[in-house]
């Protein structure tokens, strides 16, 4: 009988592990459509509906105040670039919309370690001599990649849309607001899939999933500024990593950037990631086995 | 990583699971099974059979006692284990989306064999078990036997030393069962691997097996060849009829030589003996000679189930089994008909 002898590689499967989840993903269009979807329809709903920036307009005016429509209009741009940064709500809706597909994409990330324990194939995995922490970093690698390219789909039809871009947008900010996605699906789907770790049901996983997505996606920057919240919501913002990721994105993407501002978003998000994922790693050894 | 080779393949000792402190799945069991030998766990469902075997492919952590698998302790020596095993679970893990050759890549990948090395098994795997014309079909269109099949196929790939089967042929109809006993026996002569395996079905254990042990509440009851378990109970039945019913020959018969026990019962004699095929004609000489005739006559077989009966006082019995074991089982089932089941994302 011959044995392997095989240059072990202590990453090996990783990125077997990690394919066998994208080939699942990319074999059927369904699940990427219904991704997607969500996003859209918000953007396109609510994005579209909440057009903030003609507020001022629609309105008469009463008596005892005498405005020009210019004044009008002046008084709108200014009103809203101190609140939303921006001139029209959508393009700062539509940002922040790219920080909820990836927040979906990785809270759903457990589900599939649940399935994959369900049905026996995470045992099978277990048997072989995978490093236990490949098999997590399979599916957060999985899960940041599906991430990332729901995020693209989404940035391009928000364009299509009639997003508009910053005046000082480069490539270079482009490729920082794929650092910032990735931290943040990177440091959430380590979490989800370390909730997942031992589970064998997946309502409990939905349910988690019901319990945190709003909570998440409103106590941050993703729909309205925090800077109009109350006290104790604004609170929450602040160590809600969604606003970080959010803000890093619209910087990048929308507003002349602050680089102080934009150093802490990405300090934050870079800490996130590196600490969830690191826990994810160390539990795995631990917890993947009974 | 070397594999010890000589000696046996299968060391346990003492190997205890207790889950969540009360349930004891598997109670200090103890076995040793030979290189090259296959070795059956007979046992209706919940006796902790897969209990066993996942503490044996390292799955599970036991939590008492200590196991030797081709020379390397279970928990000390893990990944040692790991490599020279392959295992093939009860459920269905081939993933339905992938094709059957991406399957067998994706488990050599898991063993990090370099990507010509694999190929070139997958192919010859996959020939074994005639599953080469529909390789690049996607699983979700296989039959529960060929699935079954590709599950072999894939647990061979690292050429394993010790090869795992928990419940090979569960949920699979008694052609389809009776065609997979002979792809393991084929695999088996191919590969020379020992096999641990784990069943259910009392047919199974005693086609396949050299050794079986029988468990129950987690505890070995007996152990030993099937043949040898059933000679145990004391050896094969024959009842007979003679003309002259008012006669008594029970003790003409009980003369003959490995008869063990003789019984009367309305006109009939229940006979206990050994080695049923040879014996029994000398018993129809002995009564012969003495001037009876022989009217009827029958010989029985004793089956492993008579065996499971005698040590365990029951048939081998409907389980209790809880909601996930029972979802979990239905899902193997349903993948054994070929239906399609519910995907993750």
């Amino acid at each position: 009988m011959t044995k392997n002898n095989n240059s072990k590689n202590p990453l090996h499967g990783l990125w077997a592990l990690t394919n066998r989840d994208l080939k699942k993903w990319y074999k059927n269009p369904v699940i990427l459509l219904l991704g997607i979807i969500q996003p859209i329809i918000w953007m396109s709903l609510l994005g579209k509906a909440m057009n903030l920036g003609d507020m001022f307009k629609s309105f008469p005016l009463p008596s005892n105040i005498q405005l020009s429509p210019e004044a009008m209009s002046e008084l709108s741009k200014q009103a809203m670039t101190q609140i939303f940064g921006t001139g029209d709500y959508f393009s700062y809706m539509a940002v922040g919309m790219m920080s909820f597909v990836v927040m979906f994409t990785a809270m759903f990330s457990g589900m599939s370690m649940v399935f994959d324990r369900r049905l026996g194939f995470l045992n099978k995995v277990l048997s072989t001599p995978v490093a236990r922490g490949s098999i997590l970093m399979a599916k957060i690698f999985s899960a940041v990649i599906r991430a990332l390219v729901q995020a693209t789909i989404v940035l391009g039809i928000a364009y299509a849309l009639g997003l508009s871009v910053g005046a000082d947008f480069t490539l270079l900010n482009l490729i920082g607001v794929y650092v910032a996605l990735f931290l943040i699906s990177m440091g959430l789907s380590s979490i989800f899939i370390l909730i997942a770790i031992r589970s064998t049901r997946q309502e409990t996983q939905m349910a988690v999933v019901n319990l945190l997505n709003l909570p998440l996606m409103f106590a941050s920057n993703a729909l309205f500024p925090a800077s109009l919240m109350p006290d104790w919501l604004q609170a929450i913002t602040k160590i809600n990593p969604v606003t970080y990721a959010t803000d890093a994105t619209r910087q990048l993407l929308l507003y002349t950037i602050d680089m102080h501002q934009l150093a802490i978003d990405f300090l934050f998000l870079g800490a996130f990631a590196v600490i969830s994922s690191t826990i994810g790693i160390l539990l795995s050894w631990r917890y993947l086995s009974r | 990583m070397k594999c010890k080779l000589a000696g046996d393949a299968l060391i346990v000792s003492g190997l205890t699971k207790v889950f969540n402190k009360n349930l004891v799945a598997v109670d200090h069991v103890d076995f040793t099974v030979k290189e090259g030998e296959i070795f059956g766990f007979l046992g209706p469902n919940g006796a902790g059979k897969t209990t066993t075997i996942n503490m044996l492919i390292t799955v599970l952590r036991p939590t008492n006692g200590s196991a030797v698998v081709c020379g390397h302790d279970i928990e000390k020596d893990a990944s040692g284990v790991r490599n020279c095993i392959g295992v093939v679970p009860q459920e269905y893990t081939a993933d339905e989306d992938l094709t059957g050759f991406e399957n067998v890549i994706l488990c050599a990948d898991l063993y990090g064999i370099p990507r010509d090395e694999s190929k070139k098994r997958a192919a010859e795997l996959l020939e074994l078990v005639e599953l080469t014309k529909f390789k690049d079909k996607q699983v979700a269109t296989y039959s529960g036997g060929m699935r079954r099949r590709l599950e072999l196929a894939c647990g061979l790939i690292n050429r394993p030393h010790v090869f795992f089967l928990d419940e090979p042929t569960l949920g699979l109809d008694v052609q389809t069962r009776a065609a997979t006993w002979n792809y393991i026996k084929l695999l088996k002569k191919e590969y020379g691997m020992t096999i641990f395996m784990t069943t259910h079905y009392l047919e199974e254990a005693d086609m396949l097996c050299d050794r079986i042990a029988i468990i129950d509440y987690g505890k070995i009851i007996t152990m030993g060849a099937p043949n040898d378990l059933k000679e145990g109970l004391g050896g094969d039945i024959m009842t007979l009829s003679i003309q002259d019913s008012k006669a008594d020959i029970s003790d003409i018969i009980k003369k003959v030589p490995r008869v063990k026990e003789v019984k009367k019962q309305e006109g009939t004699y229940r006979i206990k003996l050994v080695d049923g095929e040879e014996t029994a004609p000398t018993i129809i000489d002995a009564v012969r000679a003495e001037g009876y005739k022989v009217t009827r006559l029958a010989l029985m077989k004793p089956t492993l189930d008579e065996v499971y009966l005698e040590y365990t006082g029951r048939s081998i019995r409907e389980e209790e089994e809880s909601r996930e074991d029972f979802r979990a089982q239905r899902i193997t089932m349903r993948r054994a008909r070929g239906e399609r089941t519910w995907r993750g994302h």
